[in-house]
C-alpha cells in the first residue's frame, strides 16, 4: 500500500501509523451517548471510508485518507489539519 | 542422453556434481535436472504420500516431483527444485522424503495401504482411544511428514533485502516481456525486466522458430543487447516477481548465489544467497507465459512421463534426450512440435497419440489419432504405455512419454488482489480478467496468446498502453514478425478406466479422490480442495488445479466456470523465511540504543538490563559483592544516605513550543498547567480518550512559551503522535509545535542528602534551596557548558536531574561518579531505582498497564473538573469509578513466608484459591534495605477501603503462600519532607 | 454413517464406494424456529449445540459461501485456554474442555492435539507479566507452568538461545494448549448438526433482517424470504454488515490478519510458541507446513489479504527467534479479516432488537473459541439467559465501562490492538 503524504510524496505504508475512523470528537458537554459512539461504535463500512494516517517516519502529519477498505484503493489523501470540521463523513458515528 | 549438436552450450564447460553420493558430470549451463537427465537418471525423488517413484516432470519452478536437498550442515537447502537449481562444480543433491534411499523406500508400503488412504481418511478414524491421537496415531503421522529436513541448527547463510522503483516493471522476459521492455524502453520509460529464469528469452530459448528471419535465440541477444545499451532499463535474472500487492507493489526473489558454490553466500562474505525486492512501480506488464498441464491416466505418474514443453525444452536448450524411445501424449497442436523436434534431431520417436480425430498428420513420425494413452507400467522408470483407440488397445515400448494436456495461462499474480481468472471456452484456460491488479497489464502466453507473434504484439500493445498513462510518446518501430500458428485443442482431462490416475502428483492426489469428495459432498472446489489436499503441494496447484477443477465439474455434472475457479495467493514461488526476513537475524531484529553513560557502565561491569529498544545499568557491581541483591541495597543506601547518581535519560523529551503550548497542556493531561510558572516543573497524568491511563510524566515551563515534557520510556513514540494528533486534528487552529529531543539530552538524576552539595561543587553558579526550591527548574551551567536542572525526584530524596547536550554525557557521567564517590556515594541502577521509587509509591508501566485509571490509583483529585482533557468523558463511565475496582495499595509481608512476588494474585485469608474468588494482584515487589523486608505494589479490589486488612498472596508460579499487610502505598517519608529538602 | 477405522477399512476394499455424505444440501423451508446467519465454525458449533443439547432442530444455518470459509478456514490452528481476565479466563476453560472431547462427541478426526504452547518471555517486566497471567490460569483450574531459560531449550532447543536481540528468559507453559485441524473442525459440527436434522443452506446469502414492532420476524436472502422466531448472527469478518441490515451499529472495526505456511519440512517444531516481543506464533502441522503468523496488518480492511510490511515483519520474527526455519520456504500466505472490539474481548449478548441475538468480535481469537462460543451461544438463543462461561461477553460494557476484558492492556479503544 502507497500513501501520497502532501509533503513528502508517495511513500511506502510502513511509513505510515494508523488511527481508524475519521470522526468528530463530541464537545465536552456533549451526551455520554455521543461519547460511546465516538470512542466505540463504528460505521466499518466495507467501501470508502475517512481515516486518520499518521507520517510518523516522514514529515509527522496527521492525514485523512479516503481509502476503499474493500479494494484499498486510495482515494484521496489531505492534512488532517486542513480538514473541515464534519468532512469525516464516511466514517460518521 | 545428450545429443550431439544440440542445445544452445556450443562450446560447453564440464562441471562435476554429485547426486545421491554419485559423482557426476554435467555441462555448464545445466540445471541439475537437465544434467540428471543427461546422465539418464530419471528416479529423483518420492511421492509425499504414497512414496511413489517420481522423475522429473516439468522445466521450471512449477516443478512438483524433482525436490531434491542441497548441501549439508548448517547450509543444507531442502526442497530444492532440481529444475531451477543451477549446476555448478561440486554441487551436491540429494534425494528427500525415502529411506534407506530413493531406490528403496520402507514407506512405499503405504501404496500398497492405499486403498485405506482414500481422500479424508484421517478425518474418519484415529479416534479411539482418545488419549492414542498425541501417544500413537500423531506421532506415526508426524513421522511421515514433511519433504525434506532443515538441519535443525540457525542458517548460516547471509540475506539482503532492497527496494526498488520503475516507471514500468515488466515480469518475465519471454516474447511478450522482452518486446514490451523495448517499447518501453526505447521511448525512456524507466523499465526494470525480471526474468525467473538465469537467461532471458522465455520459450524462445527453447523452441526452434524464427522472428523476422533470424533463429529465435539469436533474435533474443540482439533485442537484450539494444536493451542492455539503455541506461533507463535494468534486466534481472534468476529474480522471480512473488507477488503482487497494494498501489503497484511487488515482491521479487532474486537467487543471487544458488548457482555458485557454497562459500559465496555464506555470512561474512561478499555475496547474498537471496535478495527479497520490494518493487514500486508505475504500471506493470504481466508476460508469465504459461505453465503445461498434464493429462491424467492411469499410473500417469512414473518416472519417465514428462510433459512435452519440457522434453522440447530439454532437447532444445541442453541438448538432452530423456530417453531413447519417446512417445507424445496431447489433445493439441503444440505438442507435435515436440515430436517434429525429436525426430528432426533423430531421437527415435515410437508415435504421437492425439486424442483427437482431427490431429495433424506428420511425415516425420506415426500419428495415432482419436487415440488416449490408458496405462503406463514400469517400476523405477517408464518402459511401456498402453494405448486405447478405435483399434483397441496397445502395448507401446517407451521409455519416456512427452504429455500434453494443453497451457494454462500463468495468471497467478492476477489473483493476488482477489480478482478471479475468467474461463476462456476455445483455449479451454482460464484467462486473466482485465483490471485484475490495478496499473497492471498482461500480454503473451499469461494472456492466452500463445503464438509469438501474438505474444510480441501484445507485449508492444502493453508497453504501448502503459506509456500512455505515464504520459510517454512511443518510438513507432515495426513489429517483429514471427510464426502465428493457431492454439488447436480439443478437451481431455482425464482418461477414463480404472486405477489410480494423478492429478496433483506430489500430493498423491488422483481422479477418484476428487470423485470421491464430491461424492461426500465436498462439491465446493474450495471443500473439494481441503478435503483431498488437491493443490496444496509445494506448487500450489500450478501443474493440477485447473484439471482437477474439470473432473469435479464432470462427476458434479457441472460446467467449469459454474463449479467455480481456481485462485492462487503469494508467494508466486515458495520463498526462504530467511530471505523476506533478512536483516533480522542475531541482533538485526531491532536497533539497538545505547545511553551516553553506557561505556561507563560497561567499564565498571554494570549488568545490562533491555528497557524497550534501550540499554539501562541494572546495577554497578563492587568487588566481593556475589549477588545483584547486595549491589543494589548499595546503590540504594548511596541515595538514602549520600549521593547517587542514575542515568535517566532514556524517558522520552518532547520540546513544545508556542502561543497555545499551554493549551494544549491542559488538555492531554488530566490536572491544570496554566497556572504553572515559569521555571517551575510540574507532575501531570495522560490518559487515553477510552478515560484509562496513558502515561505519566513530569513538564517543564522553560520560558514563556515553551515547555519540555518528560514521558516514560515505553511510551514516548506513543505521547509524540499523541500530541500531534491533539495539534493537528483536534486542534489546528491552536499555534503549538513540537520536537523530540529525547536524544539531544544526556539527563542524570543525582539524588540523596548530599545532592545539592556536588551540584554545588559542579556548577558554574552554585544553587541553595531558595531560588532552587522543590520543582523548580532552570538553565545552569557546567563548566561553561549550558545544561538544564530540574528538582524533581523519583526516590523520595532531595534530587535533581541535570541534562546536558549529549556529546557531553560521557564526560559528565565519569564526573558526577568521581564526585558522588569523594561523597560516600555513586552510581545506582534500574534495581535500586525500582526499589526507591517502590518505596515512595510511585508508578511505573507495571502500574499503569493500561487497564488503570485515574481512580484505581488514587489520583482521582488529579482530575480536573474546570476544563475539558483527554479522557475525561470516557472516565467518567461508571465501570472507571466502580468502588469494587481494583484499587492501587501497599503490601508488606506479615506471614511465616517473608517474600513477596509481582504477579501473584491475592486472596481473602478464608476463601479458598480459586478464580471467583480473586482480589487482586502485585505489581512490583522489591527488598527496602531501610525496612528489613519485602515491599510491594499491587492493585486489591476496594484496596483504598482496606487498608491494614491482612490478605493472602499467592504465587503458584513460584510457589509463594503468604500472609500480607495492606498498607498505604507509601513505605518512607509519608510526608514527603525529605524531596522538599 | 458412523467413521471409525473399521469403516474405513471395510471401504478401502470395496473401493470406498459406500461412503456417503457428509451433510445434505437442502432446499431452505419457509420458517425455522433459529435462524443462524454465518456458517462458519462458530455458526455450525452454534446449530450443533443447539440440537445436541437443547433439542431444538428446527434450524437453518445460512451461509453466502461454502460452509467452513471464512476465519475457521483460515487460521494459524492454535487452541489454548491461557488468558488471565475474568470473563475470558473461565470462557476459553470452558472452551478448551469441549475441545479435549470434541472428536468423540462429533465423531470426526478434527486431529485436536494437545501439543502445549510455550510463551517465551525476555525480560523482568515480561516474566511478571506471565507469572501473573500463569497464576489466572491456576486459578482457574487450567494448568500453566514458568519455565527458566533451561526448561525452554530442553523443550524447544531450535529457538535463538545464543546471539537474539532479545535473549530468551523463559516461558510460560500450558501443555493442554495444541493446535488442531481447522476445516475438519467446521466439517465436524456440520456433519453433526445436519444429522441432528439441521439444514445448512450454502450459497444463500442474508440480504435484509425483517423486524417489525422491535422484535425480528425473519430474513430476506438470495433464495427467497426465510420467516424465523429467532434469527442469530455469527458472521465474524462481515458482522458490522450483517447488523446494519437490522439497523445496528456495532463497536466493531474490521481489519486484517494474515497468516501463513511454508513447504512441507520434516517435523522440527513440536509445540505451539510464541514469541512476545515480536509477536509470533509458530506451530508445525501434521502435514509438516510449518503456521505461523503476527500482528494485524493495521488498517481497516474486508479484503481478506494483506500487504508485504507485515509480511516481512513476520518473517524477520522467524528470523530472529527460531533462525532454523529461515531456510524454510514461504508457500502460502492468506488474511482472515478480524472483527476487532475496542477491548480486543468479544460479544456473546441480546441485541436490542428482540429475538435477534449477537455473536461476533472474535478479534483473533475466534478459532480457539470455536465449541466454546457455540455451546454458550446455543444456550443463550435457547434460554434467552447468557451460559455461564460466557456472561461477561456483554455487548453494553463499551457503554457502561463494566467488565472491559483489555487483555493485552493496550487500552479499551479501537486500533490499540
Amino acid at each position: 500500500m502507497r500513501i501520497t503524504c502532501p509533503h513528502c510524496g508517495e511513500r511506502d505504508r510502513r511509513e505510515f501509523y494508523y488511527k481508524g475512523a475519521a470522526l468528530d470528537r463530541p464537545a465536552e458537554d456533549a451526551e455520554p451517548e455521543a461519547w460511546h459512539a465516538y470512542v466505540n461504535l463504528r460505521e466499518n463500512p466495507a467501501g470508502p471510508l475517512a481515516e486518520l494516517w499518521y507520517h510518523e517516519m516522514g514529515c509527522g502529519s496527521w492525514l485523512t485518507v479516503m481509502r476503499n477498505t474493500a479494494t484499498h484503493e486510495i482515494l484521496d489523501v489531505r492534512l488532517a489539519s486542513d480538514a473541515e470540521p464534519g468532512a469525516a463523513s464516511g466514517g460518521k458515528p | 542422453m545428450r545429443i550431439a549438436g544440440k542445445g544452445l552450450s556450443t562450446q560447453p564447460k564440464s562441471v562435476s556434481f554429485t547426486f545421491n553420493g554419485r559423482h557426476l558430470m554435467g555441462q555448464e549451463g545445466d540445471t541439475l535436472a537437465s544434467a540428471l537427465l543427461a546422465n539418464d537418471i530419471h528416479l529423483v525423488g518420492r511421492s509425499f504420500k504414497y512414496h511413489r517413484p517420481r522423475g522429473i516432470l516439468t522445466a521450471g519452478s512449477e516443478e512438483p516431483n524433482a525436490l531434491v536437498t542441497v548441501g549439508h550442515g548448517t547450509c543444507q537447502d531442502p526442497n530444492q527444485r532440481a529444475t531451477t537449481q543451477e549446476l555448478f562444480d561440486g554441487l551436491e543433491a540429494r534425494s528427500q522424503n525415502c529411506w534407506p534411499s530413493v531406490e528403496h523406500d520402507i514407506l512405499a508400503l503405504n501404496n500398497l495401504a492405499a486403498p485405506f488412504f482414500s481422500a479424508g481418511f484421517y478425518y474418519k478414524t484415529f479416534m479411539w482411544p482418545a488419549a492414542f491421537w498425541e501417544k500413537l496415531y500423531e506421532p506415526m503421522i508426524r513421522r511421515a511428514a514433511g519433504l525434506g529436513a532443515l538441519s535443525g541448527e540457525a542458517d548460516t547463510d547471509s540475506y539482503e533485502k532492497a527496494y526498488a522503483f520503475c516507471d514500468l516493471l515488466v515480469i518475465g522476459a519471454g516474447p511478450a516481456g522482452l518486446m514490451a521492455a523495448l517499447t518501453a524502453g526505447r521511448a525512456g520509460a524507466d523499465v526494470l525486466l525480471l526474468e525467473e529464469d538465469s537467461r532471458m528469452g522465455g520459450r524462445l530459448l527453447v523452441e526452434q522458430e524464427e522472428i523476422d528471419g533470424l533463429a529465435a535465440v539469436d533474435w533474443v541477444e540482439i533485442v537484450l543487447a539494444e536493451l542492455r545499451s539503455m541506461d533507463n532499463v535494468r534486466l534481472m535474472t534468476r529474480t522471480s516477481v512473488t507477488g503482487a500487492y497494494d498501489e503497484g507493489t511487488y515482491g521479487a526473489l532474486e537467487r543471487v548465489s544458488h548457482h555458485l558454490p557454497r562459500s559465496h553466500s555464506l555470512k561474512g562474505s561478499h555475496r547474498p544467497r537471496e535478495c527479497f525486492w520490494r518493487i514500486a512501480a508505475k504500471r506493470a506488464v504481466l508476460a508469465a507465459g504459461a505453465i503445461e498441464r498434464p493429462v491424467a491416466f492411469r499410473n500417469n505418474d512414473r518416472p519417465g512421463v514428462m510433459m512435452a514443453g519440457a522434453v522440447r525444452a530439454y532437447l532444445n536448450r541442453w541438448g538432452v534426450a530423456p530417453g531413447e524411445r519417446l512417445t507424445v501424449f496431447a489433445n493439441n497442436d503444440d505438442a507435435h512440435r515436440t515430436a517434429r523436434d525429436l525426430a528432426q534431431a533423430g531421437v527415435h520417436l515410437a508415435a504421437v497419440i492425439d486424442s483427437r480425430h482431427d490431429a495433424p498428420d506428420s511425415d516425420l513420425f506415426p500419428v495415432i489419432k482419436g487415440a488416449q494413452v490408458c496405462n503406463s507400467s514400469g517400476g523405477r522408470q517408464l518402459e511401456s504405455i498402453t494405448v486405447r483407440s478405435v483399434r483397441g488397445e496397445e502395448k507401446i515400448q517407451t521409455d519416456c512419454l512427452a504429455m500434453s494436456g494443453g497451457w494454462n495461462p500463468s495468471v497467478h499474480l492476477t489473483c493476488h488482489l482477489n480478482a478471479r481468472p475468467t474461463w476462456q471456452r476455445d483455449l479451454l484456460a482460464f484467462v486473466p480478467t482485465p483490471g485484475a491488479v490495478p496499473g497492471l497489464r498482461t500480454a503473451g502466453a499469461c494472456n492466452g496468446a500463445f503464438s509469438t507473434h501474438g505474444a510480441l504484439s501484445e507485449g508492444e500493445a502493453a508497453a504501448a498502453a502503459a506509456l500512455e498513462d505515464l504520459g510517454l510518446a512511443r518510438v513507432a518501430a515495426a513489429l517483429p514478425q514471427a510464426d502465428d500458428a493457431p492454439y488447436r485443442i480439443a478437451p481431455l482431462w482425464a482418461v477414463p478406466g480404472k486405477g489410480r490416475a494423478w492429478l496433483d502428483f506430489q500430493n498423491d492426489v488422483t481422479v477418484k479422490d476428487v470423485a470421491q469428495a464430491a461424492d461426500e459432498n465436498f462439491r465446493s472446489v474450495e471443500h473439494m480442495k481441503r478435503y483431498t489436499t488437491q493443490g496444496m503441494a509445494t506448487d500450489q496447484g500450478k501443474n493440477s488445479n485447473v484439471a482437477a477443477l474439470a473432473v469435479l465439474a464432470d462427476v458434479t455434472g457441472r460446467s467449469i466456470p459454474e463449479t467455480g475457479s481456481t485462485t492462487f495467493r503469494p508467494p508466486f514461488v515458495p520463498v526462504a523465511i530467511g530471505a523476506m526476513g533478512a536483516g533480522a537475524a542475531d541482533q538485526g531484529f531491532k536497533p539497538q540504543r545505547f545511553l551516553t553513560s553506557h561505556a561507563v557502565a560497561e567499564e565498571r561491569g554494570a549488568s545490562q538490563l533491555e528497557v524497550g529498544l534501550w540499554y539501562r545499568a541494572a546495577y554497578f557491581p563492587k568487588p566481593g559483592e556475589t549477588s545483584w541483591r547486595q549491589s543494589c541495597d548499595r546503590e540504594i543506601m548511596y541515595v538514602r544516605n549520600a549521593v547517587g547518581i542514575c542515568d535517566v535519560s532514556t524517558l522520552g523529551k518532547i520540546d513544545i513550543q508556542g502561543a497555545d503550548a499551554v493549551r494544549l497542556l491542559d488538555f492531554v493531561y488530566t490536572n491544570t498547567f496554566s497556572t504553572l510558572k515559569q521555571g517551575r516543573v510540574r507532575y501531570g497524568l495522560m490518559l487515553r480518550e477510552d478515560g484509562f491511563v496513558m502515561d505519566d510524566g513530569t513538564t517543564a515551563r522553560l520560558g514563556e512559551n515553551h515547555y519540555v515534557m518528560t514521558t516514560t520510556t515505553a511510551a514516548a513514540g506513543e505521547v509524540m503522535a499523541h500530541l500531534e494528533f491533539v495539534a493537528q486534528v483536534l486542534h489546528p487552529e491552536w499555534d503549538v509545535r513540537f520536537a523530540s529531543v529525547t536524544e539531544h539530552w544526556a539527563q542524570f538524576a543525582i539524588a540523596g542528602p548530599k545532592a545539592r552539595a556536588l551540584l554545588n561543587g559542579l556548577l558554574d553558579q552554585p544553587i541553595d534551596g531558595d531560588s532552587w526550591p522543590f520543582m523548580a527548574c532552570g538553565e545552569v551551567s557546567v563548566m561553561g557548558i549550558k545544561g538544564r536542572l530540574f528538582r524533581i525526584s523519583f526516590s523520595g530524596e532531595e534530587a535533581y536531574e541535570l541534562a546536558l547536550p549529549a556529546s557531553y554525557g560521557d564526560s559528565l557521567f565519569r564526573i558526577l561518579l568521581e564526585r558522588a564517590e569523594a561523597l560516600g556515594g555513586g552510581a545506582y541502577g534500574m534495581e535500586a531505582l525500582n526499589v526507591l521509587r517502590i518505596e515512595k509509591g510511585f508508578i511505573t508501566h507495571a502500574e499503569i498497564n493500561g487497564t488503570v485509571t485515574a481512580f484505581d490509583l488514587g489520583m482521582q483529585g488529579m482530575m480536573s473538573k474546570k476544563k475539558d482533557f483527554i479522557g475525561k468523558a470516557m472516565a467518567a463511565r461508571p465501570g472507571l469509578i466502580d468502588a469494587d475496582r481494583m484499587q492501587m495499595v501497599g503490601l508488606k509481608p506479615v506471614g511465616a513466608v517473608k517474600e513477596l512476588s509481582a504477579g501473584a494474585h491475592l486472596f481473602n485469608p478464608e476463601d479458598p484459591v480459586e478464580r471467583i474468588q480473586d482480589q487482586g494482584y502485585v505489581t512490583s515487589v522489591g527488598f527496602s534495605p531501610l525496612l528489613g523486608h519485602m515491599i510491594g505494589l499491587a492493585f486489591l479490589k476496594g484496596g483504598a477501603g482496606r487498608i491494614g486488612d491482612e490478605i493472602r498472596l499467592v504465587d503458584h508460579m513460584r510457589g509463594i503462600d503468604t500472609l500480607c499487610q495492606v498498607m498505604e502505598p507509601v513505605f518512607y517519608d509519608v510526608e514527603g519532607g525529605k524531596a522538599r529538602g | 454413517m458412523r467413521f471409525s477405522g473399521w469403516r474405513v477399512l471395510k471401504e478401502g476394499l470395496t473401493g470406498n464406494k459406500g461412503w456417503g455424505p457428509h451433510w445434505r444440501d437442502p432446499e431452505p423451508k419457509r420458517e425455522y424456529d433459529v435462524v443462524i446467519i454465518g456458517g462458519g465454525g462458530h455458526g455450525l458449533a452454534t446449530a450443533y449445540y443447539l440440537a445436541a443439547e437443547h433439542g431444538i432442530t428446527n434450524i437453518a444455518v445460512l451461509e453466502k459461501g461454502y460452509l467452513g470459509g471464512g476465519n475457521v478456514g483460515r487460521n494459524t490452528t492454535i487452541v489454548r485456554a491461557n488468558y488471565y481476565l475474568p470473563g475470558n479466563s473461565e470462557f476459553y476453560s470452558h472452551s478448551l474442555r469441549l475441545w479435549e472431547s470434541l472428536e468423540q462427541e462429533l465423531n470426526y478426526n478434527a486431529m485436536m492435539s494437545q501439543r502445549g504452547i510455550l510463551n517465551l518471555y525476555h525480560n523482568d517486566g515480561q516474566r511478571d507479566a506471565a507469572v501473573r497471567r500463569g497464576n489466572s490460569i491456576i486459578n482457574q483450574g487450567d494448568d500453566a507452568e514458568l519455565l527458566d531459560r533451561d526448561g525452554v531449550r530442553k523443550l524447544a532447543p531450535y529457538l535463538n538461545f545464543d546471539n537474539n536481540r532479545f535473549p530468551i528468559m523463559g516461558a510460560l507453559m500450558q501443555r493442554r494448549a495444541g493446535t488442531a485441524r481447522h476445516d475438519a473442525v467446521a466439517w465436524g459440527f456440520a456433519r453433526g448438526a445436519d444429522m441432528r436434522g439441521v439444514d445448512l443452506i450454502q450459497k444463500c446469502e442474508v440480504t435484509g433482517i425483517d423486524v417489525e414492532g422491535g422484535k425480528v420476524t425473519g430474513v430476506q436472502t438470495a433464495r427467497g424470504p426465510i420467516r424465523a422466531k429467532k434469527v442469530a448472527l455469527a458472521a465474524a469478518g462481515r458482522s458490522s454488515q450483517v447488523a446494519a441490515m437490522a439497523g445496528l451499529t456495532l463497536p466493531i472495526e474490521s481489519h486484517v490478519l494474515q497468516a501463513f505456511v511454508t513447504e512441507g519440512v520434516k517435523p522440527l517444531i513440536d509445540q505451539v510458541i510464541t514469541f512476545a516481543e515480536g509477536h509470533l506464533y509458530i506451530s508445525q502441522s501434521d502435514k509438516g507446513g510449518l503456521v505461523f503468523g503476527s500482528y494485524l496488518d493495521f488498517y481497516a480492511s474486508y479484503a481478506a489479504r494483506g500487504n508485504l510490511p507485515m509480511v516481512e515483519h513476520t518473517m524477520e520474527t522467524c528470523v530472529a527467534m527460531v533462525p532454523a526455519v529461515s531456510k524454510a520456504r514461504l508457500l502460502r500466505s492468506w488474511g482472515g479479516i478480524m472483527d476487532m472490539t475496542p477491548d480486543g474481548s468479544p460479544i456473546i449478548d441480546h441485541s436490542p432488537i428482540d429475538g435477534l441475538y449477537l455473536n461476533c468480535g472474535w478479534c483473533y481469537g475466534g478459532f480457539k473459541a470455536t465449541p466454546g462460543s457455540g455451546n454458550a451461544y446455543a444456550h443463550l438463543i435457547a434460554t434467552d439467559r447468557p451460559h455461564g462461561a460466557a456472561r461477561k461477553f456483554k455487548l453494553d460494557r463499551f457503554r457502561s465501562g463494566h467488565g472491559l476484558m483489555d487483555e493485552e492492556g493496550t487500552g479499551a479503544q479501537h486500533n490499540l490492538h
